[in-house]
């Protein structure tokens, strides 16, 4: 990171939010999620411009352009992928991907897998209401399996996708729970998730008020991990397993360096790689 | 009869066939190299079985005293190791009666499929002959036998066996000896055309169409490439990974196309040229994504080196079938540029001009390569430089009311690269303002639209729109690998007394319907030659231009290569109409 190396001065959390109105409904947990972002900004000292904010198609995915950060909304699932690319051809830019549980688990669910895997240095942070918003009410992947739509009437019969079980298997290097109802919180861990090395993933549990109002309760619900985080992989494995999905906190910290792109161990000017044609 | 009496050509092709492990394919690039010495022109193709590895397979060879983009109609001479499975690639060794088939007695006769062409039958006992030889292989005996039938001088043949050899000790002596044999077993076949004397030395490169494309990737600014491994571009991307990272670039394996589509969009997004390579299934599955880097204004290029479609369809044979993906595959109103190089060399220059096309006017740019060019190996004239880079326009630090999307009189507006103060956006494929924020207003997305479409009428596209050359009023219309037959048959019908004038279309899209007329002025009738089963290119020029006189579609569809004769017989029938 090179965070520390900038000279100009801290801004306010204030300084990283644009002046666009959001497009989300009132009381979406969403909003409590980018001031959460935009604080972890400013707690870090980063300068706006050097940060990118990634994303794919969801209510959620719009956060990017309601920052003063560069952004980049691209299409529906494909926000770790975008991100990857930014990131290693970028490597002093400080990289979010951003977006929601059908985006992420659903249509984007390789390269979840993939961008764990991988490692890159960078940090995504998905808002889990466990429904499509903006299609207006369908079940994702995080979704019981019994709950009613229009869609899938009766419900889907698929088990819900356990999204920190998965990043902990598949590699991610820091794994964080958040609740969007605690903003503060949220704000600390997406800091420490941003200065993590490598891969880090942020689960913020953000209620949809309008298609899922019963995700208000999750305020009553939703508690501190009563322990301390482990950067031992079987035993995260095993927490995250059989908890409730309600402990908030670092929950596993890894220990693997930063995916980094391959370099030869001699350099030449483009004109010079004719050679190996030559006859 | 000693072959120094043979008759002497400009042009010999040879093909060496056998079963996995008979080496087939080191004798052919063998030959190519020695060719390559001798100071021919070369150019190689093959032909392999569904086997992962192993399995039979073909090398094919053609020597020529001038430079060659294509197959020639015949193969002067099939060498065959044995007869494994070589049914499958009998239409790709088309025979004459003036052909001269060799074969190993101890692996059976010849297939009927040969025998009928009334080819000469020679056996050579390569198996039998290469145990006598210590440390000796049927293959370095095929070698030497169609080195020397050609033509080329047993001390060349032996500098490329050690080159090839340079552990040396028993391993060479033995390849030496094998390869002597083959030579000495020449001596007792007639009829194979031996190839002329060389032609003047040049600066000549031995390069596949892949490579070329991967270096003219770099040459135009490309540093960060995402890939997918796939048939038959693969290679281009395999060549660009230590190449890259020798320039200061980088390259990634992606989990699927969505995302090395999606790698290259972040990558560009953040100011550095991006490329990826694929082939048609590939394609498909990014098109979503490139109307992405259409909207928001974000210049990739995509190589597509196309194979035979649809779905998996052959994958390790050429057709000329995306163009209609390529020029139409986006949904809603999507300008965007599709080019098209003619010749393995061309791949380069294509490729590179591709990048600064992207870059220069801010948007997706697809190559249509194919896989003829990509996998082909050939001896080439070493391809001109020319100054094409990338040449994106970006937007100072803190420019005043910073609009990412300005509606200017090009199309083109600056582009803030992260990093740079005060002029952040977010780059949305939402239809957007001028800001980017976005809009669903009728007015902001006319306005857009036609910024967009504006943006592709805003350069110069020069002289590269297409190749054009001749005289009369005949004239072929063709692209990529088209190309070669089609000037081959030219040749031909200019030795009868028929001229005609050839246009190869480096530029598909955006159309250039002033230049071609211009191209056409005075031509009665319009050939429209290309490798696809419903002439996709003959239908987009009927949508896009207003063609002269008659015009006739000649198409069909891989995966055999267009030979020249099919587009001579055409022309030398319309000389006579």
């Amino acid at each position: 990171m090179t965070i520390s190396a900038q000279p100009q001065a801290a801004l306010a959390p204030q300084a990283f939010k644009s002046d666009y109105k959001p497009v989300w409904c009132p009381g979406c947990g969403d909003y409590s999620v980018l001031s959460s972002l935009t604080k972890a900004f400013a707690l870090l000292e980063l300068q706006p411009e050097r940060i990118a904010v990634v994303s794919g198609i969801g209510c959620s995915s719009r956060i990017p352009a309601y920052t003063t950060c560069y952004g980049f909304h691209g299409v529906h699932g494909r926000a770790l992928a975008a991100a990857t690319g930014l990131k290693l051809a970028r490597p002093e830019l400080t990289v979010i991907a951003a977006g929601g549980d059908g985006d992420g688990y659903s249509i984007g669910g390789n390269h979840f897998l993939h961008a764990c895997r991988r490692n890159v240095d960078m940090t995504y942070v998905v808002m889990d209401n466990h429904v499509y918003g903006m299609t207006k009410g369908q079940p994702s992947p995080t979704t019981e399996p019994d709950w009613d739509s229009k869609l899938s009437p009766g419900g889907t019969g698929m088990r819900a996708f356990n999204p920190l079980v998965i990043a902990l298997a598949a590699g991610a290097n820091f794994i964080a729970r958040a609740f969007a109802g605690d903003p503060n919180t949220t704000a600390a861990l997406i800091a420490e998730a941003i200065s993590a090395p490598g891969f880090s993933f942020v689960e913020v549990l953000s209620p949809c008020v309008t298609f899922r109002p019963e995700q208000r309760d999750w305020k009553q619900m939703v508690r501190a991990a009563p322990v301390q985080w482990t950067d031992d992989a079987a035993r995260a494995a095993r927490r995250l397993m059989t908890d409730d999905g309600m402990n908030i906190g670092v929950l596993y910290k890894g220990s693997r360096a930063a995916y980094r792109t391959h370099v030869a161990k001699t350099s030449k000017r483009p004109a010079d790689l004719e050679e190996e044609f030559r006859i | 009869m000693p072959h120094g009496t043979s008759e002497r050509r400009t042009s010999v092709s040879v093909a060496i066939a056998g079963s996995g492990g008979a080496g087939v394919m080191t004798a052919g690039n063998m030959l190519l190299e020695a060719a390559a010495q001798a100071g021919y022109y070369a150019l190689m193709t093959r032909s392999s079985g569904p086997q992962i590895r192993g399995g039979e397979a073909a090398a094919m060879i053609r020597i020529a005293t001038h430079p060659i983009d294509g197959t020639d109609d015949r193969y002067d001479l099939l060498i065959a190791l044995d007869w494994m499975n070589i049914n499958r690639f009998a239409a790709e060794i088309p025979l004459g009666a003036a052909s001269v088939l060799v074969g190993d007695p101890d692996q059976g006769e010849p297939p009927d499929v040969f025998v009928k062409s009334g080819a000469r039958y020679t056996p050579v006992a390569f198996k039998a002959a290469a145990k006598k030889i210590p440390n000796g292989w049927p293959n370095m005996i095929a070698f030497g036998l169609a080195g020397a039938l050609v033509g080329l001088a047993e001390e060349t043949l032996a500098s490329v066996v050690r080159k090839s050899m340079k552990k040396g000790g028993d391993a060479l002596a033995g390849s030496l000896a094998a390869m002597r044999a083959g030579v000495e077993a020449a001596a007792a076949i007639a009829g194979v055309p031996r190839i002329g004397a060389a032609p003047p030395q040049t600066a000549r490169w031995l390069v596949t169409g892949n490579q070329a494309a991967g270096y003219g990737a770099i040459r135009g600014g490309v540093r960060f490439v995402a890939a997918y491994p796939i048939t038959p571009a693969t290679e281009l991307l395999e060549w660009m990974a230590p190449a890259l990272a020798k320039v200061g670039g980088a390259l990634v394996q992606a989990e699927d196309e969505l995302a090395s589509i999606n790698m290259i969009l972040g990558a560009s997004f953040g100011g550095v040229p991006a490329l990826t390579a694929t082939s048609g299934p590939g394609l498909s599955l990014m098109i979503e994504s490139i109307g992405l880097g259409i909207t928001a204004e974000v210049p990739i290029v995509v190589v597509d080196v196309m194979r035979v479609g649809p779905s998996t369809g052959i994958a390790t044979k050429s057709e000329q079938s995306d163009v209609n993906i390529a020029l139409y595959g986006m949904h809603g109103d999507a300008p965007h540029v599709v080019v098209a190089p003619n010749s393995v060399a061309d791949c380069l220059l294509t490729t590179q001009w591709a990048v600064h096309l992207a870059e220069t006017l801010q948007v997706p740019a697809i190559v249509l390569a194919d896989q003829f060019f990509g996998q082909a190996r050939a001896v080439v004239e070493r391809p001109a430089d020319v100054a094409f880079a990338g040449d994106r326009k970006t937007a100072p630090a803190g420019a005043e009311s910073y609009k990412r999307y300005a509606v200017t009189a090009s199309g083109v507006s600056p582009m803030a690269i992260p990093g740079t103060p005060g002029v952040t956006y977010t780059a949305d494929g939402l239809e957007h303002n001028e800001r980017g924020t976005p809009s669903s207003q009728a007015a902001d997305h006319v306005a857009q639209l036609e910024k967009r479409a504006r943006k592709l009428a805003s350069i110069d596209y020069g002289t590269h729109w297409a190749d054009v050359e001749g005289e009369g009023d005949l004239a072929v219309i063709t692209f990529g690998s088209c190309t070669g037959p089609v000037r081959e048959a030219f040749a031909r019908a200019a030795a009868d007394g028929v001229h005609a004038r050839l246009v190869s279309l480096r530029l598909l899209a955006p159309a250039q319907p002033t230049r071609l007329a211009a191209a056409l002025e005075g031509v009665r009738r319009v050939l429209v030659v290309e490798q696809n089963h419903t002439g996709q290119l003959y239908r987009y020029l009927r949508s896009e231009y207003e063609l002269p006189g008659t015009v006739t579609s000649f198409h069909r569809p891989g995966p055999l290569p267009m030979r020249p004769d099919e587009i001579h017989r055409q022309l030398i029938e319309w000389s006579r109409a």
